[in-house]
């Protein structure tokens, strides 16, 4: 790579749209299934919970390609996992700070970042072998591309459990009285994993480039 | 230089974690009094609720301010020893609960509004299954009559102990009795199998959150017993 290489050439767009479609961590890699179950019940903890991955995946990408050259490869997952704990720690805090509500929505879930096998996957796959910015932009590629799964199905669990969108009510009050309900099977963690794997369907059924080759 | 030797490893190890730390501690310090008044608003927040009043975090401070008219502390002998809102807020029941009955700080909230009249909040404090469980409950002025209950936890399972937090369970609290007719300090028992619905001294258990439950029933016992002279002073 060439130090005269644009911000945004095609190899580095690449980064950040790969994740968001053919290489999406969730429905392709299927990393990160856990705590996309548990938090998308509603979209404001989706989306705020979101937001903090990408935020770690980014950072983390960056310290850890800062320091590749010089971590000792013996203790590298050791060095992988403080950076990881510093960075969901901080958000923690700041979240504590300035979200209190959604922070006890997402409980254990922003300590159980530090698990998300996305962020240490990056770490190993990526951030290890590459500059400070394509990592960067690898870490808010895979963010994103996580985020966007959990807003999708964080929008019907909302929609369809609840009768709302990000806390709004939009199914009207006259269904309700025509015997109209919310499904109360949708809010819990099942029908999210059934929600993910109709996702996986429609994409791979439009994109067969994904369905392996027995 | 040779990044594989153990030398160079310790070095590294030794000197991130310092660097962690000290990023860290700075952050937990800078953040702290935000916090700390977020935890006060969700204090607030409670004490209303268990008087049926919904607060947001933004009005909870001023409803609070405008229907607790008056705070206290008592002793177990239901003598008042302070009247300064803010140790009385400040009480730590973690805290106090450790001390022997007598020299316990019991705070008292007295909540006042047009329509539903005056009301006696207490707090309370136990453990659950998995941590601790709090609560507050608010009296009738008759001393004897709750009005209104609600609890919170810190890690309960969910669907099961974490249960004691839903609205469906906390309501049927209210109209409960905790003396008898001879004017005897029952509390609160625990039933298992919905036969406690109406019954004025038991409340039915969550299902499958036995160990919580039960937690609930201690944590009620323990912390109304003590304001026992000040609720019969108050009749």
């Amino acid at each position: 790579m060439s130090d005269k290489e644009p911000l945004f050439s095609a190899k580095n767009r690449k980064l950040l749209k790969n994740p968001l479609s053919s290489d999406n961590p969730i429905t392709v890699q299927v990393l990160g299934i856990c705590s996309a179950l548990a938090v998308t019940a509603k979209l404001e903890p989706a989306v705020v919970m979101s937001l903090s991955v990408m935020a770690v995946t980014a950072f983390a990408n960056v310290i850890i390609s800062l320091l590749r050259n010089t971590i000792p490869s013996r203790i590298r997952i050791i060095v992988q996992l403080v950076v990881v704990a510093a960075l969901v720690i901080v958000v923690d805090q700041v979240l504590k700070a300035f979200a209190y509500e959604v922070s006890k929505q997402l409980s254990v879930f922003v300590g159980l970042i530090i698990t998300n096998c996305i962020i240490m996957g990056r770490l190993e796959a990526f951030a290890l072998g590459n500059k400070p910015w394509p990592a960067f932009l690898d870490g808010i590629g895979n963010g994103a591309g996580y985020g966007v799964i959990l807003i999708i199905v964080a929008f019907f669990r909302e929609l369809l459990g609840s009768g709302a969108i990000y806390g709004f009510q939009v199914v009207p009050k006259a269904f309700y009285d025509m015997g109209y309900q919310n499904n109360g099977l949708i809010i819990l963690p099942p029908m999210a994993l059934i929600t993910v794997g109709i996702i996986i369907w429609v994409q791979r059924s439009r994109d067969k480039s994904l369905i392996e080759s027995n | 230089m040779n990044t594989q030797s153990n030398t160079y490893t310790f070095l590294y190890a030794s000197i991130m974690v310092v660097l962690v730390a000290a990023v860290l501690s700075f952050a937990a310090l800078q953040l702290k009094p935000r916090q700390t008044r977020n935890i006060e608003i969700e204090k607030k927040q409670d004490i209303l609720k268990a008087v049926n009043i919904a607060s947001t975090p933004k009005d909870a401070e001023e409803l609070y301010n405008q229907f607790i008219v008056q705070s206290f502390i008592v002793n177990s002998k239901g003598d008042i020893t302070s009247e300064d809102k803010d140790a009385t807020f400040a009480v730590d029941l973690k805290i106090e609960n450790k001390k022997k009955l007598e020299e316990r700080k019991l705070p008292v909230f007295i909540f006042k509004k047009e329509g539903i009249g005056e009301k006696m909040i207490i707090p309370i404090r136990g453990r659950g299954m998995w941590g601790p469980i709090w609560g507050f409950v608010s009296m009738e002025q008759d001393g004897k009559t709750i009005y209104g209950a609600t609890f919170g936890n810190k890690g309960e399972t969910p669907g099961l102990g974490a249960e004691i937090s839903k609205p469906e369970f906390q309501k049927p609290f209210s109209g409960k009795q905790i003396f008898d007719e001879t004017g005897k300090f029952t509390s609160l028992a625990l039933v298992k199998g919905g036969g406690a619905v109406g019954h004025p001294h038991e409340f039915d258990a969550v299902s499958g959150g036995t160990v919580t439950s039960k937690g609930l029933e201690a944590m009620l016992r323990e912390n109304l017993s003590s304001y026992e002279m000040y609720l019969k002073s108050s009749k």
